[in-house]
């Protein structure tokens, strides 16, 4: 190996990582925020839209058709089209990750939401909880387990799709992707790729950890109540809320990775 | 809505859809890759999915298949694939691509869509006596197809969508319109190239419907049992048969 894996063009090169480690950590750190914003504002966002369509069951259709368009929107269009807006800037490729991850979320947090029994409301209303405290204490720790599942499955479908940001320069790890094509430079690509997948895989990791720590009654019984793991895809055309099977089942997987 | 006008306006210049960029070439680019890539993920994923699902073994990897195929970034394998010995071979790292990316939903429907047939109705059938290779074909089979056939219309627009990154790639296909309208600031031409994807996509749809009705193996069973279709209105009332898809 030695330095000679550069020049031979070699796709797994340890003098890459010693001699370019900056550009990596910069590009997996603009990754890893990207990442953050975007899902945190995707969660600002769903939760009033959630609220509202449950609130007034008439723009049930109308928000989770929108949301379900703006997920057929190509990632490349959807970066392209907002280029006028928002000039070559983190704020387009934020934007267009925001409004990707609110299929899932949107979704996911009115399937929480609805799952909710209404015996643990009736009692709360016995007891006297208003509006916003039955929604901050009883309703939303109910639902945590499904809202975290989708917080989970838009994480990771984001991380892929920061990639595409490179479009617009701000990629994270989809920038070196691209650079890396261009100069034909195959230990740049292959590493942004490894460190890429490990960002998602670690995300996800993460918020398994965080959902286990948050919702430690879902353990108790048999398996986890709202582990995500629902039918994947086959949702697209129905309403998520309401749906049998399980949590996870409100959101439609796959949206194309990045 | 000055995008949406430029946008129409380049797609009524005829000047647009002629030649080896032109609209025409890139469409059937697109349609020839997702066509082969969607043809190949079926012939991998659906025998296996529904060979799983008949013997209801695999479930954690069926299941889990799709939750680990959307942490890799399509991007990603494109490039990398572009950059190996396939990148000579024209479009071959771009159906590649899109066979990784699309066998692991097609996959988890089917297998799901096996799974949720009535157990009930299985065991009834293995009780008449009936084959397990007759179980699949006549009971399984039928009553798994609705759900196969969703997986299958999702994939087909995600793939469609996807195809336009192997623009980034410097492939062909659509995203070359939307790219290149990128690079010289014409957000008509990044419009109008958005809005044949999209058009591409929901007439791929389209045809599956249409297709996924005729080829129904339930579709007497599923007309006239449907609620409110009576028996004379028979199979040719449509709107029976759209409740009955649904």
């Amino acid at each position: 190996m030695g330095t000679g894996c550069l020049v031979a063009n070699e796709w797994i090169c340890g003098e890459y990582l010693r001699s370019r480690a900056s550009e990596l950590t910069d590009a997996t750190l603009q990754h890893v925020w990207i990442t953050v914003v975007s899902v945190l504002l995707g969660l600002v966002v769903a939760f009033p839209l959630a609220l509202l369509v449950r609130a007034r069951p008439r723009f049930a259709a109308p928000v989770l058709g929108l949301t379900t368009v703006l997920y057929a929107i190509p990632s490349l269009a959807m970066f392209s089209l907002l280029l006028p807006l928002f000039g070559l800037s983190a704020a387009l490729v934020v934007t267009g990750l925001v409004l990707y991850s609110l299929t899932i979320l949107v979704r996911n947090i009115l399937a929480g939401l609805a799952a909710v029994p209404e015996e643990a409301r009736e009692a709360a209303r016995g007891m006297g909880y208003g509006p916003a405290r039955l929604l901050w204490e009883v309703e939303l720790p109910l639902a945590l387990p499904a809202v975290l599942a989708g917080v989970r499955m838009a994480t990771v479908s984001t991380v892929a799709l920061t990639t595409v940001g490179a479009l617009v320069d701000y990629g994270g790890l989809g920038t070196l992707i691209t650079t890396g094509l261009k100069s034909y430079f195959k230990a740049q690509v292959l590493t942004a790729s490894v460190l890429c997948v490990l960002l998602a895989v670690a995300a996800d990791l993460l918020l398994l950890g965080l959902q286990r720590l948050l919702t430690p009654w879902t353990r108790t019984g048999s398996g986890p109540a709202g582990g995500g793991r629902g039918r994947a895809g086959g949702d697209r055309g129905r309403a998520g809320a309401g749906s049998a099977s399980g949590a996870g089942s409100g959101a439609r997987i796959g949206k194309e990775a990045g | 809505m000055g995008a949406v006008a430029d946008a129409w306006t380049w797609l009524t210049t005829g000047a647009n859809w002629q030649g080896e960029s032109g609209v025409t070439a890139r469409l059937l680019e697109h349609l020839w890759f997702s066509g082969v890539c969607l043809l190949a993920s079926c012939l991998i994923a659906l025998p296996l999915a529904l060979w799983l699902g008949h013997i209801g073994r695999g479930g954690a990897l069926a299941v889990n298949l799709s939750n680990v195929g959307r942490a890799v970034p399509t991007l990603a394998v494109l490039v990398l694939l572009t950059l190996t010995p396939l990148g000579r071979h024209g479009d071959l790292p771009t159906i590649i691509a899109l066979v990784l990316f699309a066998v692991p939903p097609l996959l988890t429907n089917a297998y799901v869509g096996m799974r949720e047939v009535d157990r009930s109705v299985v065991e009834a059938a293995r009780g008449m006596g009936m084959s397990g290779g007759q179980v699949f074909r006549r009971v399984e089979l039928p009553l798994a197809y609705p759900l196969v056939l969703i997986g299958l219309r999702s994939a087909t627009v995600q793939v469609i969508a996807t195809a336009t990154l192997a623009a980034m790639a410097g492939g062909g296909g659509l995203g070359r319109i939307i790219t290149a309208g990128f690079n010289t600031s014409d957000t008509g031409q990044v419009v109008a190239g958005a809005l044949v994807v999209g058009a591409l996509a929901l007439a791929a749809e389209g045809v599956l419907v249409l297709v996924g009705r005729l080829c129904d193996p339930m579709r007497a069973t599923r007309l006239t049992r449907s609620p409110g279709s009576s028996k004379s209105a028979g199979p040719a009332d449509p709107a029976a048969a759209a409740r009955a898809m649904t």
